[in-house]
């Protein structure tokens, strides 16, 4: 039957679509289309076949064939070539190891620099936050940028290491495993001091006293009551430096070793230089399998924290 | 209580020395006159010649240009989502789909650059062929597609900014409005956003920043001709340390402590006049 007006489901759309469903199906659709299906799409893609021509393979996963079997054709050989190429191998190693260091290294100078600031009156406090965040607001290349200038042979470092007559020759600091450190720990120490900062202002300090009266000395009622009861922020602040750690591409570009890679760099390589398109789909993924555990531990953490500001 | 007192002060010192050395010595060598750029040759005296040149730079200036562009519909489009976002996650209840919406808004958070800039290029590369084959239709990478893909990664901490503050306060206003009869658009627009402007504010300059400073990203998803800003950085500083770049990143860094300098004063008198209604309240 021929019926004017607006076709049915724009009506069946209005009548059964309240507007609570409208706001909740905004947010829904625009993540699902640009962060849900890219990521389904480099799954595929990480399965398929090298093309020279630098286009993505779009050759179907399943096929039916005529006998009607159902055919699932997933190329694994780019993932093989991740465990088997020695290039490769060393470069995980060396991004877990570097992201590992440097969240100790975050940790050893970010607790003692929280633990200050949540000690400090309450006027100091704001002003030394305000210190910690400010260099955050400010261009993360230009920072990395800038240690280029003080680290480089000729740069601010050697001048006056070498005007004090500390020492003869210059060292060389630029393009070493040290100046990459250097960099991750300054880019996010932050990252680590702002949720141990958290955590440690809201300690209750009468436990502390108590402790005392008891007669527990200061670095027994630390290690006893502060830095247990601190654990949480310290979990994390060390995820928050360990899992961008990892996928580092800026830092290590800027100031890293010519002769060893980090996993971010190959990705781009592959990508971008041999036109792999399937080999860098597959880093992509199997570097996500490694940081599934922390990540998952991260957000759970996370709920903790927004269901405890709920009560 | 004193003694690693002490100890965690000296290293506060050293951290704060540590966070500004290198951002002084970009300030102070941009005054630099001498041709070696991190070498201060007392015979000259300072010179503001780089920051004349970079006004004349125009890669430089265009590229600046594009940044804020792209940034400010960065921000605004994240913002719109992400307290869309943030109000379904801690007002709505339970509904189908809810713990998917909850990954997803987290995921792009942790999310390593890399593989948010590969994953949004294949994205794009595959669109472009569907709406080739589909409709003819040849669309570029450029400005649309960098913006889409700043949305998409900085609409998450906007979404947990608004969260957060949502989760901190009372609903029960709302519920009264709602008791007295205003529909549920008229309580958002009259009673919730003005609560949370303060966290949609902040989740804004934050969407911003990290827009303006985005450089793994842009570089997937970006098409010829359209370079930012951290782009154009980027390959200078490839090329050795230019005191163009130090003269820059000396104007960005007053800019932001300007900022900070000015939203400081202006929560402190917020504050005062907060107190004082408040006195005021308990005495009359």
């Amino acid at each position: 039957m021929f019926r004017y007006g607006p076709p049915r489901w724009t009506e069946y759309v209005l009548r059964n679509w309240s507007g609570q469903r409208l706001v909740i199906a905004i947010p829904y659709l625009w993540l699902v289309l640009f962060f849900l299906i890219p990521f389904l799409i480099v799954l595929k893609i990480s399965f398929a076949e090298f093309s020279p021509l630098g286009r993505p393979p779009y050759e179907p996963v399943f096929q039916w064939l005529d006998e009607g079997a159902l055919q699932i054709k997933l190329l694994v050989g780019s993932y093989v070539y991740l465990f088997n190429e020695p290039l490769y191998v060393s470069a995980w190693i060396y991004s877990v190891k570097v992201a590992f260091f440097s969240t100790i290294f975050c940790l050893a100078l970010g607790y003692p620099m929280a633990y200050a600031i949540s000690r400090a009156p309450p006027t100091q406090r704001n002003i030394f936050l305000m210190l910690i965040i400010l260099p955050f607001w400010t261009s993360f290349l230009l920072r990395v940028y800038a240690w280029i200038g003080l680290l480089k042979t000729d740069g601010v470092i050697n001048n006056v290491l070498q005007f004090l007559g500390v020492i003869d020759e210059p060292l060389a600091m630029m393009n070493t495993s040290f100046a990459v450190y250097i960099g991750i720990v300054y880019s996010y120490l932050p990252f680590m001091i702002l949720p141990l900062y958290s955590n440690l202002e809201k300690h209750d300090l009468t436990l502390l006293e108590a402790a005392q009266d008891l007669g527990a000395g200061p670095v027994k009622s630390f290690m006893r009551i502060t830095l247990p009861l601190s654990m949480p922020g310290v979990v994390a602040g060390s995820l928050l430096v360990f899992i961008p750690a990892v996928g580092e591409y800026v830092i290590p570009s800027l100031l890293g070793r010519t002769d060893q890679l980090m996993v971010a760099k190959l990705l781009s390589d592959e990508f971008f230089l041999n036109r792999d398109w399937p080999k860098a789909s597959a880093v992509a993924i199997a570097m996500l399998l490694l940081l599934v555990v922390p990540i998952m531990i991260f957000q759970y953490f996370q709920n903790k924290e927004l269901q405890a500001q709920k009560k | 209580m004193k003694s690693h007192g002490l100890f965690s002060k000296t290293m506060l010192a050293l951290g704060f020395v540590f966070l500004y050395v290198p951002i002084l010595s970009m300030v102070f060598f941009s005054f630099n006159n001498s041709r070696l750029v991190t070498v201060w040759d007392p015979a000259n005296s300072p010179t503001l010649k780089w920051y004349g040149r970079l006004f004349s730079d125009d890669a430089i200036l265009s590229a600046a240009w594009l940044s804020i562009q792209v940034a400010a519909m960065t921000a605004t489009g994240a913002v719109i989502l992400g307290t869309l976002a943030g109000l379904v996650l801690s007002r709505f209840g339970p509904f189908k789909g809810r713990a998917l919406l909850q990954g997803l808004t987290t995921a792009p958070l942790v999310m390593p650059e890399v593989i948010t800039g590969l994953s949004m290029l294949l994205l794009f590369v595959s669109l472009e062929q569907l709406m080739q084959f589909m409709f003819g239709w040849q669309f570029d990478r450029g400005v649309a597609t960098i913006t889409i893909a700043h949305i998409t990664f900085t609409m998450a901490y906007v979404t947990v900014v608004v969260q957060s503050r949502l989760a901190s306060f009372d609903d029960s206003l709302e519920e009264a409005a709602l008791d007295l009869g205003a529909r549920p658009a008229r309580v958002f627009f009259r009673i919730t956003v003005p609560l949370i402007l303060p966290a949609i504010l902040s989740g804004w300059l934050l969407a911003f920043t990290l827009s303006w400073d985005d450089l793994v990203v842009t570089q997937f998803v970006s098409g010829p001709g359209s370079n930012t800003l951290p782009m154009v950085i980027f390959s200078r500083v490839r090329l050795g340390v230019s005191p163009v770049v130090n003269a820059l990143a000396t104007i960005m860094v007053l800019i932001v402590a300007l900022g900070v300098i000015l939203s400081a004063f202006l929560m402190r008198r917020q504050e005062q006049r907060r107190k004082r209604e408040e006195q005021m309240a308990a005495s009359g």
